[in-house]
C-alpha cells in the first residue's frame, strides 16, 4: 500500500490506463470510445514522463558546462513519449475520419445502432 | 573501418526499400503503376532475403546490425539468423503471389483514383512485418505494430462499403485494445530493467529473477505483453474482430491479413520469449501454460464457429482462428520441437489460407457475389482453377497427407511426447480438431463440385485473368512441394530457434 502512496504518479497513471482502456472497450458512442484510446495512451506517457524525472536533475542540455551525468535525467523516455504521442494523434486522426463516414453513412454514433442496421442491410 | 559484410546490410535495406516506395507512391497517381513499384519492391526484398538465407544458414550464424553510430546498450538494432530469413522470405514470396494473384480483385473493387493509396498501405504493411521480424529494439517493434495496425484497417476498409467500414471499426477497436497494452507492457518493463534492446534486456530480466527483486512487475509485464500479442493476433477469446473484417474486405486483403499479419505478432512474440524473457522465466511465471490453454480452446472453438457458419469468407476466418489455436498450443509446449512445429505451421498457413481467400473471392464472384456456401454449389465447374486451389488449401488445412498441413499437425503430434503432462491434452484435441476441420471443409469442397441444374440461367464459365492462375498454381505447388521436401525447412527452423537463445 505505501508504493501506491510514493509511487502516486504511476499509480495514477494505472487507473487513467483503466479508465481509458474500459472506455475503449465497453463505451457505445464512438468519440467517446476514442476519447478512451486518449485517456489510456496518455496515461501510458504520464508514467513514463513520472518514471524518467529524477527529483532535483534537470533536462540533458548542456548550458552551464556541467558534464557529470548524475546532474541530468535520462532523456530516452522522453523521446519515447514523443514517438508515443505521434503515434497516437495519427491513430486518432485515421479513427476519427472513420466515424465520420460512419456517421455520413448510418446518421448515428451508437456503435449498437450501427451494427443492428448493418445486419438489417445485409439481410436485404 | 572494419570489415564490413554485404549480406549484413540485406535487413535494413529490405526494410527501408519497403518503407521508401510506400513513400513515393502517393507521388504516382495511377494504380498500375503504383502495383509495378509494390511488385518490384517485393521482388528485390524476395531476392535479397534468399540470399541472406543462404548466406546465414551456409555460416550457422546469426548477427546484429547496428543501426546509426551509437553501439548497444544505447543505439538501435536489427537481428537475423535463419530464422528471420527463412520468415522474411516466405513472407515475400506469399505477399508477391497474393498481390499478383488477386490484381483482379483490387482493381474491381476499390475506386480507381484510391487504387494507389491501396498500394501506400501494402507497402507500409510489408516494412512493417519485415520490421517485426528483423527488430531487436522492443520500442521500434511498438512502433511498427501500430504502423501495422493503421496500414491493415485501411486495407479493410479499401472497399468502402458500409459494411467494409463496420468491420474496420471493429478491428481497430479491438486492435488498438491490444497494442495499448502491449506499450504499457513495454513502458513497465524499460522501467523495471532500464534497457530497451532484446539482449540488454534479457540480461536485467535474469537478474531480477535470479534476485527474485520486482517479481511482481515482472509478471504483469509479460502478461500485458503476451495478452496484447494474442488480442493482435487474434487467440481465441479475442477473435470477434477477424469474421466482419475479412468479410467484407478485398480478398486480397484477406489473404495479407490472415496469412501474414496475424503471423507477424507470433514471430515477434516468439522471439520476445526467446531473446527477451527467456523459456524458464516464461515457464516459471506460467504465461506459456495460458497459452497453451488458450491455444487449445482456440482450435476447438474456432472450428465450432466455423461449422455453424454459412457464409465461405466468414468460415474462412473462424478457420484462422482455430489455425491460430495450433500455433498458441505449439508455443506452449514449451519445448524446441513444440516451438519448431509452431514455426513450420506458421509457414504453413501463410501459404495455405492466401490461396483460400484468393480462390474463395474468385468463386464468390463467378457465383454473382454470393457468398453463402448454398449459392457457391458448382463453382468449382465454372471456375475449375479455382475450385481446385480451394479443395488443395482444404484438403491442406484438414491435415491430409501430401500437402503442407498434415507436416505441421505431425509435428505438434510428435512435440506432445516431449511435453510432460500436456500430451493426452495435445493429441485429445488435435485429433477432435482435425475432425472438426474435416467436418466444415469437406461439405464446402463436395458444395462447389456438386453440379446445379438451373433452369433459363445458362451455366457460364468464369473467365480467369492468367496471371491469377499462374499464382495459384505456383501456390498449389508450393503447398504439395512443402508437403514432400519438408526436412530443409524444418532443419533451417530449427537451426534458427538454436541461434535465438
Amino acid at each position: 500500500m505505501s508504493h501506491l502512496l510514493i509511487n502516486y504518479y504511476e499509480a495514477a497513471s494505472v487507473i487513467l490506463f483503466g479508465i481509458g482502456f474500459m472506455n475503449l472497450l465497453l463505451q457505445n458512442n464512438l468519440i467517446k470510445k476514442f476519447i478512451g484510446l486518449n485517456i489510456m495512451d496518455t496515461a501510458v506517457y504520464l508514467f513514463l514522463a513520472a518514471k524518467g524525472y529524477i527529483f532535483g536533475r534537470v533536462a540533458p542540455i548542456l548550458t552551464n558546462g556541467v558534464i557529470d551525468a548524475d546532474y541530468y535525467i535520462n532523456p530516452v523516455p522522453a523521446g519515447l513519449v514523443l514517438t508515443g504521442i505521434v503515434v497516437s494523434v495519427s491513430v486518432t486522426a485515421f479513427s476519427l475520419a472513420l466515424v465520420q463516414r460512419l456517421y455520413k453513412h448510418y446518421g448515428t454514433l451508437n456503435m449498437d445502432e450501427i451494427m443492428k442496421l448493418s445486419r438489417e442491410r445485409e439481410g436485404e | 573501418m572494419e570489415h564490413v559484410n554485404l549480406v549484413h546490410n540485406i535487413p535494413f535495406f529490405s526494410i527501408f526499400i519497403a518503407m521508401f516506395s510506400g513513400i513515393i507512391t502517393p507521388l504516382v497517381k495511377n494504380g498500375k503503376i503504383a502495383h509495378k513499384i509494390h511488385m518490384i519492391m517485393v521482388l528485390i526484398v524476395m531476392i535479397m532475403s534468399a540470399i541472406l538465407l543462404m548466406n546465414v544458414v551456409k555460416n550457422g550464424e546469426s548477427f546484429t546490425f547496428m543501426m546509426g553510430h551509437f553501439p548497444a546498450p544505447w543505439g538501435n538494432e536489427l537481428r537475423a539468423g535463419p530464422l528471420e530469413a527463412l520468415m522474411a522470405l516466405t513472407f515475400s514470396v506469399v505477399m508477391f503471389l497474393t498481390v499478383t494473384g488477386g490484381i483482379e480483385f483490387i482493381y474491381h473493387d476499390v475506386v480507381p483514383e484510391k487504387q494507389s493509396f491501396y498500394f501506400i498501405m501494402m507497402n507500409a504493411i510489408f516494412g512493417g512485418m519485415l520490421s517485426l521480424i528483423y527488430t531487436n529494439d522492443i520500442f521500434t517493434a511498438y512502433v511498427f505494430i501500430e504502423i501495422i495496425t493503421i496500414a491493415s484497417c485501411a486495407l479493410i476498409m479499401a472497399k468502402g462499403t458500409a459494411q467494409a467500414m463496420v468491420g474496420t471499426t471493429h478491428y481497430l477497436v479491438i486492435s488498438l485494445l491490444g497494442s495499448g497494452l502491449v506499450l504499457l507492457g513495454i513502458c513497465i518493463l524499460y522501467s523495471i530493467t532500464g534497457h530497451l534492446l532484446f539482449p540488454q534486456i534479457k540480461e536485467s530480466v535474469m537478474q531480477l529473477f535470479q534476485s527474485g527483486e520486482y517479481s511482481f512487475p515482472l509478471l504483469v509485464v509479460t502478461g500485458f505483453m503476451f495478452i496484447g500479442i494474442a488480442i493482435k493476433s487474434a487467440l481465441f477469446p479475442f477473435h470477434s474482430m477477424l469474421p466482419g473484417a475479412y468479410q467484407s474486405a478485398v480478398p486480397t486483403s484477406s489473404g495479407i491479413l490472415s496469412g501474414l499479419v496475424l503471423k507477424s505478432y507470433i514471430i515477434l512474440g516468439i522471439k520476445l520469449i526467446y531473446s527477451v524473457f527467456s523459456v524458464d522465466v516464461m515457464l516459471n511465471l506460467k504465461i506459456l501454460d495460458i497459452l497453451f490453454v488458450f491455444g487449445l480452446a482456440g482450435m476447438v472453438m474456432g472450428s465450432v464457429y466455423a461449422m455453424r457458419e454459412t457464409r465461405m469468407k466468414r468460415m474462412l476466418a473462424y478457420s484462422s482462428v482455430a489455425q491460430i489455436g495450433y500455433i498458441y498450443m505449439g508455443i506452449g509446449m514449451a519445448s524446441r520441437i513444440g516451438m519448431v512445429a509452431a514455426c513450420f505451421h506458421i509457414l504453413a498457413h501463410a501459404v495455405t489460407k492466401s490461396m483460400l481467400f484468393l480462390c474463395c473471392g474468385s468463386m464468390v464472384e463467378t457465383c454473382g457475389n454470393k457468398e453463402q456456401i448454398y449459392y457457391l454449389r458448382g463453382a468449382g465447374l465454372r471456375n475449375p482453377l479455382a475450385g481446385i486451389g480451394f479443395t488443395v488449401g482444404a484438403l491442406s488445412m484438414v491435415g491430409v497427407p501430401l500437402f503442407v498441413g498434415f507436416i505441421s499437425k505431425l509435428y505438434f503430434a510428435t512435440a506432445s511426447i516431449y511435453a510432460p503432462g500436456k500430451m493426452a491434452a495435445v493429441l485429445i484435441v488435435l485429433g477432435i480438431s482435425m475432425i472438426l476441420n474435416a467436418l466444415y471443409f469437406l461439405p464446402s469442397v463436395i458444395a462447389i463440385w456438386t453440379p446445379v441444374k438451373k433452369e433459363g440461367e445458362e451455366a457460364k464459365k468464369a473467365v480467369i485473368s492468367p496471371a491469377f492462375g499462374v499464382c495459384i498454381v505456383l501456390f498449389i505447388l508450393i503447398n504439395i512441394g512443402m508437403g514432400i521436401f519438408y526436412r530443409p525447412f524444418i532443419s533451417i527452423i530449427e537451426m534458427g530457434i538454436s541461434l535465438l537463445q
